[in-house]
């Protein structure tokens, strides 16, 4: 992404400093400020990670207890739960998301009728805008004990009706994909729909007079011109596959304690261990592993794109 | 867009019965997502005695707009959050315009000497991140900008995603002799940028300025780390806080069932309210997003343009 064939030419051309070049440091001024206090100082905040840190001390008069954090954190089965969580739960989300968003996007550009296509896709890019706050409303009013929707049908078919289903650790995993689903295939169908709307008529018009079906037409054209962009949102996303989705997997569930082994992601687990048991240094611990195994994967996703289709590839 | 699709369509038109099968299955889709929005809807316009009888239904034995009455009546909360939403949605979607924008512009310049060093500066921080808990002690402990306006506009001002984005949109759409043309007739960086890049480059400023506000007026999580004074909690703090408040209320008023704690619950927002409250604060976006729905299109596909 940052290498353009045209930057690597001007760089054997010599860049010196021009008088006018000033005006180009002064705007760059506040974001380089903003990125030292709020993205780089923080960086060095992970220190943390190796302190027993006493917030009235600050992390300048803290003591250092060397890898003791880490030892806590990795003690328990938590660190295997959380990570396990993150990554299987990311990867379930791309693989679900890909296939149904893709599918939906072929049967969209298709339509007889623009004009519905046009609609539709109107309504399936509505959850997309809505905040997990209101996403753990709308689940509620299906779950909750005693008013949801799907106790009062239980009840009406004879059934106690009376599940506390915060409490019942089968139904998450299932549901938690569901919700994701829900939320964030929209926007890809309609991503991929632009794409596919941009696809030349000339190889369509080429294919009919070859005497190529519709379906032909999707499996051969249509979705090889995907390719690209599908790519694109893969290697995104693979980035970010040691990042949880912190609203879906904290709200959504409303926090509830009983089902952590199954909602529980290393997001929500530094949150907690912040705020619930002030403990510093171990949340900070889980952090810097979560970062450095994040920018590890990064790396290695690159470095395989790189091989595969240097085009693609982030840098 | 559409009508490409529709010219295609001309040459090979989908069987009828394909057609009818893809036209019922897209419905069913689009139910889905609608259902659970109309479900709020529907229990905000619920009577209390309707919901305490049946739960949450689509047909609720009585009608009413109680819990919007009482939402306007006792809802001085509900006007702060909506005032505080509102004022740091734009404020600091315009404050984010200005910071990233400049420096996409600078970023763009293929002749510029630390040019490199500034993306790589800026980049880096997609890739690696110090997280949550060092940046929550950098605000509270050193800047202490919790609990106050700030913390809503300070650490969420650059976002490196979009401004790489519009780096790319910059040397994309922006022809370099244009460039060339306005120094040789003596325009400075300054003047280049405010006279030409700018309006030539509004779509996608609007764009980037779009998700920055959706994103701002979404965003529940800051509100809850960081602010305890009422008047600045957000709409969607709010409404987190609002259901936790309940729920947590009414099993500790069950279990104790003291007078007090009945008596307390008694003065709790009722259900349809909390539900009214929902709906007041996604109308706005449902409202205006088919507007801008184009912008957001082009977002999205602005992510996948390579420079």
């Amino acid at each position: 992404m940052l290498q353009t064939r045209a930057n690597v030419r001007l760089k054997k051309r010599k860049k010196t400093f021009q008088k006018e070049d000033v005006a180009l440091y002064l705007m760059a001024l506040p974001t380089i400020i903003y990125l030292l206090i709020f993205c780089y100082v923080p960086m060095g905040g992970l220190i943390m990670a190796f302190q027993d840190l006493n917030i009235t001390k600050g992390i300048f008069k803290s003591p250092f207890v060397g890898w003791k954090n880490f030892e806590f954190l990795f003690s328990t089965t938590d660190a295997w739960v959380i990570t396990r969580n993150t990554v299987c739960y990311n990867l379930v989300f791309i693989v679900i998301n890909l296939f149904i968003s893709i599918s939906l996007a072929l049967m969209l550009s298709s339509l007889r009728s623009g004009r519905y296509a046009k609609t539709v896709q109107t309504v399936y890019m509505m959850p997309y805008f809505l905040s997990y706050a209101v996403v753990a409303i709308v689940v509620n009013a299906f779950l909750h004990r005693d008013n949801g929707l799907v106790n009062s049908i239980l009840r009406l078919m004879g059934e106690p009706g009376k599940t506390n289903w915060y409490h019942q650790a089968r139904i998450w995993p299932p549901l938690l994909v569901f919700v994701n689903a829900w939320k964030n295939v929209g926007y890809q169908t309609v991503l991929y729909l632009a794409v596919i709307s941009s696809i030349s008529v000339d190889y369509y018009e080429a294919a009919v007079l070859d005497g190529a079906t519709k379906f032909q037409q999707a499996c051969y054209i249509t979705i090889p011109h995907l390719r690209y962009i599908v790519g694109i949102s893969l290697i995104l996303s693979m980035s970010s596959i040691f990042r949880g989705d912190f609203g879906l997997f904290y709200n959504v569930p409303m926090n509830s304690g009983k089902i952590y082994p199954v909602t529980d992601v290393i997001d929500t687990y530094i949150y907690r261990a912040l705020t619930y048991l002030n403990n510093v240094g171990m949340s900070t611990a889980a952090g810097l592993y979560q970062s450095v195994v994040g920018f590890i994967l990064v790396l290695i996703v690159n470095k395989i794109v790189n091989k595969i289709d240097p085009d693609s590839a982030m840098f | 867009m559409a009508k490409e699709v529709k010219k295609v369509n001309k040459l090979t038109l989908l069987s009828k019965g394909w057609n009818a099968v893809f036209v019922i299955i897209l419905f069913l889709m689009a139910l889905l997502v609608v259902i659970p929005m109309v479900l709020i809807l529907i229990v905000s316009l619920s009577s209390e005695l309707s919901i305490a009888n049946n739960g949450y239904t689509f047909f609720p034995s009585e009608w009413t707009l109680d819990g919007y009455r009482y939402l306007f009546k006792t809802g001085d909360q509900l006007a702060d959050s909506y005032l505080v939403t509102i004022f740091y949605s734009i404020t600091g979607t315009l404050m984010s315009l200005t910071f990233m924008t400049m420096f996409a512009y600078v970023i763009a310049q293929k002749n510029f000497k630390h040019g490199r060093l500034f993306t790589w500066l800026l980049f880096f921080t997609m890739l690696f991140s110090g997280g949550l808990v060092p940046s929550y002690i950098l605000n509270v402990r050193y800047l202490h900008i919790n609990n106050s306006i700030w913390i809503f506009l300070l650490p969420s001002l650059v976002n490196a995603y979009y401004t790489v984005i519009l780096r790319t949109f910059i040397r994309t759409t922006i022809p370099d002799t244009l460039f060339e043309a306005a120094r040789i007739d003596g325009a400075g960086h300054f003047r280049i940028f405010v006279s030409i890049v700018l309006p030539l480059f509004k779509t996608g400023i609007a764009t980037v300025g779009l998700f920055n506000m959706v994103a701002r007026w979404n965003d529940w999580f800051t509100g809850m780390l960081y602010i305890q004074n009422p008047k600045l909690v957000p709409l969607q703090t709010l409404l987190t806080k609002l259901q936790n408040t309940i729920d947590f209320l009414k099993q500790n008023a069950a279990i104790a069932g003291t007078p007090d704690g009945i008596a307390l619950l008694r003065s709790l927002p009722d259900e349809n309210m909390r539900m009214a409250c929902t709906i007041i604060v996604i109308l706005p976006i449902l409202f205006a997003y088919p507007f801008f729905q184009r912008y957001f299109v082009q977002g999205l596909t602005m992510g996948s343009i390579k420079g």
